[in-house]
């Protein structure tokens, strides 16, 4: 059933490299997002390197077929490092008309598509718009084109086993995902131990799924011999010898705040309220009980923090979560939190705004809203996430600052990273150092002030059921050392002034050149999960013998004491960012360099070779 | 219908004021709840130290400061988020939540319903004065359809909120009614406490500035015996020196008044008052003064399960037989092994 319809040899050479970037799509009840998950694992056992980006509609069940319901996950795997998802892809997998006209404007030129032609009817063609079948006019003729009958072929292989029509056409992801193992030389085994473990209780179910996969396997073999299917093996990627895991940024921010509460030896509490795509925060975290941690889903985002305000107050790590439009309500609250200079952890899983905007898509545009989005002047330490395994370890960062400067903070990271998965090396615990809280338990030398400070000026940390030690707090100015309500003139000036110092003064590591020299002609600075794109495209402009670095900046607020003095020391900077220039507004306002903006703002995260672009423009 | 928490230390009314200054205006309501509640926690007996008192944004809301206890002046309407926090972290603080009708019913009416539904074991001290105080008198979500305010010059034309009927409505387990100036309030108060579980007491207080008297037609010491109703558990619903009773219209469903003739009660068919009975207390909340009295003292009590027993029941069953390993908890999942000889699983 194979039809090569493109035959010039010229487009058998084959793109495939040491890195391939595969696109699978198709409408959202077709399972293309187990499917990307279950290749990613098996690209990790292969000990490729990888990357993914899911991809996927807002809507629940959006109607069949539909442009707008097509759901995709991209995996770019290589056998040398691998930074992001991957610009265009090499092989698109494509069930349906409109997945097919969704994502195959960025296939590579060259690049295989491979069709569902069950899936080509009439119907499905009008539903995604088009006049004649693309598989037929030759409108394809720029790419290879495989178009079998997926549809058929699944339901030719699982038909022993009894299956309706819509539960057999259900495999047809597994029939697909064993074509896709034949075509990377890929082991099958382990999926099989994985889909008889999830159907451990529909016997019949895995058989059939696992039948699928093998046919889709055989299939590849069989038609090897003609047409543009190949088999290519990418090698394990170099890396460094340990136990390695697959993590997703939820996870990573889940796991990091666990952590975080043990280091500083508290229960955690977490208020939080559902939305997209912040709720796999709490979803992870309410199964971690074990952990000495609280969840609470509130009835609104404003009680999500309120609660976990109440919370530390109560001498637990207050956490909350949430995206753009929920932390927008939060806001009265974490100026309360900052006046009453209680520890709290805020999450900010960015996605596109403002409003509701584009809850499923990312951006990076709430960096105003954590540094400066909150009544009166109230400063709150900002920490931003570059990758799933760095939203572990910022995690663990914002709960050693909020507990050691008694002080909100908010951690930022994005739709991108909260969903993306990449392989991590599962960190030494040992290795973290322990910061363990110490509660005011008694009047200290001196008489008890609940706004007296330490070196770090934070005030002490009291549980209410403390004998000798009873006080109020609130959102009233407070006197200095005493904590009573207080609007004298000079009182207001001097809170003020502590408020900003105590922040000011948090302690970050200096900022490091993550590639390239302190110094020179061009510092791409960056910030959040554009590191991957910004990565790949220094690294691949140095090769080229071009002066550029990479500076990317995890401490957004306080920034590193030492940037001002980097940025610099280069003659020209530019700063890529999914907002119109949030960052580079910040840079420019601290330091008085002119940092210029390279902005996306689409929903989508950079490429490659949009960043190379924006170099090779600066340094004209 | 609780048990009383037992008495840890032996405490009196001084031990339970703060050295700030009162800072509401002479002759407001809320300077007679607080000697209430300060009055009343000695009997109570918990210890102040154990003793949380939050609160919103309003003239009530700076209750806390007047305690000395540990307290927390929060924002606007969202005390009952910031006690529900609290008590999940600490369940042994015995945590009293103080409103108004604007902080409790209008901007945190939410979180009111849902800390009631929830059942979170607290006192909630509703103080009802019809008006917005500290804003400089608006009409509030209380006021009576027609009060003139500075944002109401033509009088109001929404309908008012009815505090009791609102807790019910959202699940309440206590529900009870007082006045600032009520020599019963204690009663009421120690009453709501001994209830665990979420306790609702709607407090009318009069605000002398923005809304005076506006409950004088009850409240008044002259007259009261025939405008209020004190509720008592197992005693007839009388009133009016007992020549006034509360009765079942059994045809029509509904409460009515009748006559008492020679402490008869009985014949007259007045009801028992039962703070279990749902049912009834449905009708007590809704019975519309003028025509009837002021029902006031505990209106419903019938404890059950609280939020926070549940969630550390629950939470203490999660952990049940599982360790902390966080080391182990890491490695879970989707894991292979990379060696010299490349990765396996």
């Amino acid at each position: 059933m194979a039809t090569a319809v493109v035959d010039e040899a010229d487009k058998r050479q084959s793109p495939l490299s040491d890195a391939v970037v595969v696109r699978f799509a198709g409408d959202s009840g077709d399972g293309m997002q187990l499917t990307g998950g279950q290749f990613t694992l098996s690209s990790a056992l292969a000990g490729n390197d990888f990357a993914t980006f899911p991809d996927f509609p807002a809507e629940i069940r959006a109607p069949q077929g539909t442009l707008f319901g097509v759901s995709a996950f991209q995996i770019n795997f290589g056998s040398s490092a691998i930074d992001t998802a991957g610009d265009a892809p090499d092989v698109l997998v494509a069930m349906n008309p409109a997945a097919l006209k969704t994502n195959v404007p960025s296939l590579k030129p060259g690049g295989l598509i491979i069709a569902d032609e069950g899936e080509f009817n009439d119907r499905n063609l009008a539903k995604a718009k088009y006049d004649a079948n693309p598989l037929d006019d030759g409108s394809l003729a720029k790419w290879q084109l495989l178009k079998l009958n997926i549809s058929q072929l699944t339901m030719d292989a699982v038909k022993p086993f009894g299956l309706g029509n819509k539960e057999a056409l259900r495999c047809k992801n597994m029939w697909t995902l064993g074509l896709a193992l034949w075509m990377f030389d890929r082991d099958r085994q382990p999926l099989i131990d994985w889909l008889n473990g999830k159907f451990a209780k529909a016997p019949d179910l895995a058989a059939a799924n696992i039948a699928a996969l093998n046919a889709g396997h055989a299939y590849g073999e069989t038609a090897e011999l003609a047409g543009p299917l190949k088999q290519h093996h990418v090698d394990p990627a170099p890396v460094a010898p340990g136990l390695y895991r697959t993590l997703t940024g939820a996870e990573g921010i889940a796991l990091g705040l666990v952590a975080g509460a043990q280091l500083a030896k508290l229960p955690m509490f977490f208020g939080g309220y559902p939305i997209t795509p912040a709720s796999a925060i709490l979803h992870h975290l309410s199964r971690l009980k074990e952990y000495d941690v609280t969840t609470f889903q509130a009835e609104d985002e404003i009680a999500a923090i309120c609660s976990a305000i109440g919370a530390s107050y109560g001498g637990a790590l207050g956490v909350t979560s949430s995206s753009g439009p929920g932390i927008a309500l939060k806001g009265e609250a974490m100026g309360l939190a900052i006046m009453t200079e209680l520890p709290l952890v805020i999450v900010n899983s960015q996605r596109g705004g403002p409003s509701t905007g584009l809850p499923t898509k990312t951006e990076q545009s709430d960096l105003y809203q954590a540094v400066y989005g909150r009544n009166g002047d109230a400063p709150m330490p900002v920490i931003s996430a570059r990758s799933p395994g760095d939203a572990f370890d910022c995690a663990i960062e914002a709960v050693r600052i909020a507990v050691q400067y008694m002080t909100p903070v908010m951690l930022l990271t994005d739709g991108y990273i909260a969903n993306a998965a990449e392989p991590w090396a599962v960190p030494d615990l040992t290795t973290y150092e322990a910061f363990p809280v110490e509660f005011l338990t008694e009047v200290p030398e001196g008489g008890f002030k609940p706004y007296g400070r330490d070196d770090k000026l934070a005030r002490p940390w009291v549980k209410p059921g403390t004998p000798g030690l009873l006080h109020r707090i609130g959102g009233i100015e407070k006197e200095v050392d005493t904590g009573h309500i207080n609007y004298a003139p000079g009182n207001h000036q001097a809170m003020t002034d502590i408020r900003k110092d105590k922040i000011d003064g948090i302690k970050v590591p200096d900022q490091i050149v993550e590639l390239g020299a302190e110094g020179g002609k061009l510092a791409v600075v960056g910030w959040g999960s554009t590191f991957g794109p910004i990565h790949q495209a220094v690294r691949r402009k140095r090769a080229e013998g071009l002066d550029v670095s990479h500076v990317h900046i995890r401490h957004i607020w306080p920034l590193p004491a030492n940037l001002g003095e980097l940025l610099k020391s280069f003659d020209r900077v530019i700063v890529p960012e999914m907002n119109t220039g949030q960052l580079k507004t910040v840079l420019r306002d601290q330091y008085l360099v002119d940092a210029k903006p390279v902005n996306k703002v689409s929903g989508q995260p950079f490429t490659i070779a949009e960043i190379e672009a924006a170099i090779e423009e600066a340094l004209k | 219908m609780n048990q009383v928490t037992p008495i840890t230390r032996a405490t009196t009314l001084k031990d339970w004021e703060t050295d700030q200054e009162v800072r509401w205006c002479p002759g407001c309501g809320d300077y007679a709840i607080l000697k209430a509640v300060q009055r009343t926690m000695p009997e109570i007996g918990t210890a102040p130290e154990n003793t949380v008192f939050i609160s919103g944004i309003g003239c009530s809301s700076r209750f806390p400061y007047y305690m000395e206890t540990y307290g927390f002046h929060t924002i606007h309407g969202r005390a009952p988020a910031f006690a529900t926090g609290l008590k999940l972290a600490n369940p042994n603080l015995d945590i009293w939540i103080v409103t108004g009708d604007g902080d409790g019913l209008s901007i945190g009416g939410n979180h009111t319903m849902h800390l009631i539904r929830r059942n979170l074991d607290c006192q909630i001290m509703l103080f009802n004065n019809e008006i917005y105080g500290l804003t400089k008198g608006q009409y509030s979500p209380t006021s009576r359809v027609g009060t003139t305010s500075p944002s109401t010059p033509y009088g109001s034309v929404d309908r008012p909120a009815q505090p009791a009927a609102f807790a019910l409505g959202a699940g309440a387990r206590f529900v009870a009614r007082g006045f600032d100036v009520s020599k019963e309030l204690p009663n009421v108060l120690k009453a709501a406490h001994a209830h665990k579980g979420a306790a609702f007491i709607e407090i009318f207080q009069n605000c002398i500035v923005y809304n005076k008297d506006v409950f004088e037609d009850f409240a008044a010491p002259k007259g009261a015996e025939d405008r209020q109703l004190w509720l008592k558990h197992g005693e007839p619903m009388l009133y009016a020196k007992g020549t006034k009773g509360i009765a079942l219209d059994a045809d029509e469903l509904h409460l009515k008044t009748v006559d008492v003739v020679d402490g008869d009660w009985e014949a007259a068919g007045v009801i028992v008052h039962d703070v279990t009975n749902r049912s009834v207390a449905h009708m007590l909340v809704e019975m519309r003064f003028g025509e009837f009295p002021m029902a006031l003292g505990v209106l419903y009590d019938d404890p059950r399960p609280t939020f926070e027993a549940d969630v550390w029941r629950q939470n203490a069953a999660a952990r049940e037989g599982k360790t902390a390993d966080l080391q182990g908890l890491l490695k879970k999942g989707q894991t292979w092994t990379v060696t010299e000889g490349g990765p396996e699983l």
